[in-house]
């Protein structure tokens, strides 16, 4: 599947062409990756606005609110960077198996299967010291997850089962099964209202980062990211996983090990997808239950697309989607509008942020190779 | 002796609700076959049943009338059939992604529209009581059959007969399997594929329409939980073939009624763990139809599944 088509195949301005040329052909082309994205947003914010005006509501009251929920003040920010958090192991999930042209979309469970298997692993460690325990149960839930998506990735690789809908189904299985072992096999009997399993602790749970109100997810995150950039751009696997991408045959041909690839970068996309849930445990909720399943895996996917597969992209766009969903609760007071309309929002902008593919590679100020057919015909 | 009319209560439960569960599996899955057939994937009929449930529904509120309530779910279904071609006609844009993309768009503008609706009852859709011979209450209500399910049996059978014996659907076959054969012979592929997109979403949301209007017969937010992608993924299982789509439903039909049988017997443990069993078996059903050769027998040329 071509979905990330890279434009970067695209001829580079001619050798003898001047230094100053090749840097602003290198210049151009950086900015057509952010400038087609960032109109998109914007069109896809347009488009939203026709239909709140539809429905005799403010635009700008919207964008009002969504500054103030989610950007506007310090707290804003610390709730935005909070929720951002989850949505950077979460497009991992899906921007990681990408550089394969696989489409995952399956991370939602492992984000629940994480979460459940950090909880899990807590009970048997209660009494443990932390700062062995805490790595312990980070690993169950990585394991958990890489397993799950890694399981995906190998039945695309060795049974040619289709990811994108095995990833779905895989993700509606580990729900029901972490229901299943939150309702009853793991179930903490003092949990009456809202089954969970037992709570980890105060002595397990995972404080802030120094300085700041947001737990540590954001920074491992973070890091998360920029190590996968690391991987997918700077080193001979990631390189490898490309051409596999782009080319089995041509891959298999050059004896890259397109299966372990497959199945490696599908196991890492869910080891990430799971360190959410680890986090949503750890930091956030102190047992395992139903709030795991909170829908982090399918914004994770709009994040991953709006990025364009690019784990350093996904940085900001986390932050902006971190920042839209911030902003919900405040909307729905303020403007009478339901919860779901931050899902109408994300869904007009995944729409538009696909429809925009068409548009590499047309814009002449963005494409130095169109420069020089200019150059010609002028001639 | 008990322990006997248990077993045959599950085995009638469980026929009763093939019958009961099956129709939306079936239209989505016969409204995907022609799309497919066409060349092109559309994931996000998901979406477009969670909508046609809304808009079945609330329409259904409104008019006081079920069946004003399918119209509206099938003319909303084929609104995201066309947004879905539309944009797919562009080059470079992936029809998988945009099928996800309209899958999250569909449901949450459904969640967002039909919010008002969640709490008013609508008028059901009528059933044909077949099992009026037997003095059994649990054969009489294995056997309401819906109206919905009898169009749709007899939808599969038209479109087996239509893809092989009418001129359209030779020439959906043609644009299917090889697009360039299909504009050697002059016909416009984007157009066709467009159409047969937007045909599959009419199909897919009157299924939706059954979800809300009959059973479960309400409309709420997790009305759907990934039946429309079961219906995609018990395509490949039905090898793209309308009268196989047909079993195949039954089957998935069955398989959802399951856990609910078993419940209503007394067998509640491990409720959830049934409640995955349509998700497994449709895993289950992939794994076993699909070959590491990547050519899957029966499959359109043009298809971008791999």
């Amino acid at each position: 599947m071509s979905t990330s088509a890279d434009t970067t195949a695209l001829p580079l301005a001619e050798p003898h062409a001047s230094a100053g040329l090749q840097l602003r052909a290198w210049l151009a082309r950086r900015a057509e990756v952010v400038a087609i994205p960032v109109g998109a947003v914007i069109v896809g914010f347009l488009l939203f606005s026709l239909f709140l005006l539809a429905l005799g509501k403010s635009p700008l009251a919207f964008l009002d609110l969504v500054w103030r929920g989610g950007f506007g003040s310090p707290f804003a920010l610390q709730n935005s960077l909070q929720r951002a958090a989850p949505l950077l192991f979460a497009a991992l999930c899906v921007a990681l198996p990408a550089r394969l042209g696989l489409v995952v979309i399956g991370g939602e469970g492992a984000i629940v299967l994480g979460g459940l298997a950090a909880a899990a692993a807590a009970i048997p460690l209660q009494g443990a010291p932390p700062f062995l325990a805490v790595p312990l149960m980070a690993l169950a839930a990585a394991l958990a997850g890489a397993a799950w998506i890694g399981g995906v990735g190998a039945l695309r690789a060795y049974r040619g089962v289709n990811e994108t809908i095995a990833s779905l189904l895989m993700s509606y299985i580990a729900i029901a099964l972490a229901n299943h072992m939150i309702e009853a096999v793991l179930r903490d009997p003092a949990s009456l209202n809202k089954p969970s399993t037992p709570p980890i602790g105060e002595a397990f749970a995972v404080g802030p980062l120094p300085g700041l109100d947001v737990h540590w997810g954001l920074g491992i995150g973070v890091l998360a990211c920029l190590l996968a950039y690391g991987l997918t751009e700077r080193t001979t696997l990631g390189f490898a996983a490309r051409i596999a991408g782009g080319n089995v045959r041509a891959a298999q041909i050059q004896g890259l090990p397109v299966g372990r690839l497959v199945v490696g970068f599908t196991a890492l996309g869910g080891a990430c997808a799971a360190l959410a849930g680890f986090f949503e445990v750890t930091a956030v909720h102190g047992n395992a239950n139903a709030s795991l399943n909170a829908g982090f895996g399918y914004t994770g996917i709009l994040v991953a697309f709006l990025a364009r597969q690019n784990p350093l992209a996904i940085l900001p766009v986390a932050f902006l989607l971190g920042g839209i969903e911030a902003s919900s609760g405040l909307i729905q007071r303020r403007m009478q509008l339901p919860d779901a309309t931050v899902l109408v929002l994300e869904g007009l902008l995944f729409l538009v942020v696909l429809t925009s593919e068409t548009l590499y590679g047309r814009f002449k100020p963005f494409n130095p190779h169109l420069w020089a057919e200019k150059r010609e015909t002028a001639a | 002796m008990s322990d006997d009319l248990g077993l045959w209560t599950v085995l009638l439960a469980v026929i009763g609700g093939a019958i009961r569960v099956s129709t939306p599996f079936l239209f989505v899955s016969l409204g995907e076959t022609l799309t497919e057939r066409s060349g092109r994937i559309n994931l996000g009929l998901e979406g477009t049943l969670v909508f046609g449930a809304m808009a079945a529904y609330a329409t259904a509120v409104m008019t006081e009338s079920p069946w004003a309530g399918v119209a509206v779910a099938g003319l909303a279904g084929g609104v995201f059939g066309l947004l879905h071609g539309f944009i797919c006609r562009f080059p470079r844009v992936n029809d998988v992604a945009v099928g996800i993309a309209l899958m999250l768009f569909g449901s949450g503008l459904a969640f967002f529209l039909g919010k008002p609706f969640i709490q008013p009852s609508a008028p059901p859709l009528p059933a044909i009581p077949f099992g009026f011979w037997s003095d059994l209450p649990q054969v009489q209500a294995a056997l309401r059959v819906n109206v919905l399910f009898l169009v749709g049996a007899a939808l599969s059978v038209a479109l087996w007969w239509g893809f092989r014996n009418t001129k359209a659907g030779l020439i959906v076959r043609v644009v299917g399997d090889s697009a360039d054969a299909a504009r050697a012979m002059g016909y416009d592929v984007d157009r066709v594929r467009w159409l047969a997109t937007a045909a599959g979403g009419v199909l897919a949301g009157i299924g939706g329409a059954y979800l809300s209007l009959y059973y479960p017969g309400s409309w709420n937010e997790g009305i759907s939980s990934g039946q429309g992608l079961m219906a995609v993924a018990l395509v490949i299982f039905a090898r793209w073939n309308p009268l196989a789509c047909f079993g195949a439903a039954l089957l998935f039909g069955g398989a959802g009624a399951l856990g609910p049988a078993l419940q209503s017997v007394g067998i509640s443990q491990g409720y959830y763990l049934f409640y995955a069993a349509p998700y497994v078996l449709t895993l289950a059903l992939l794994i076993a139809t699909s070959s590491p050769d990547r050519a899957l027998a029966g499959a359109p040329g043009e298809l971008s599944l791999k």
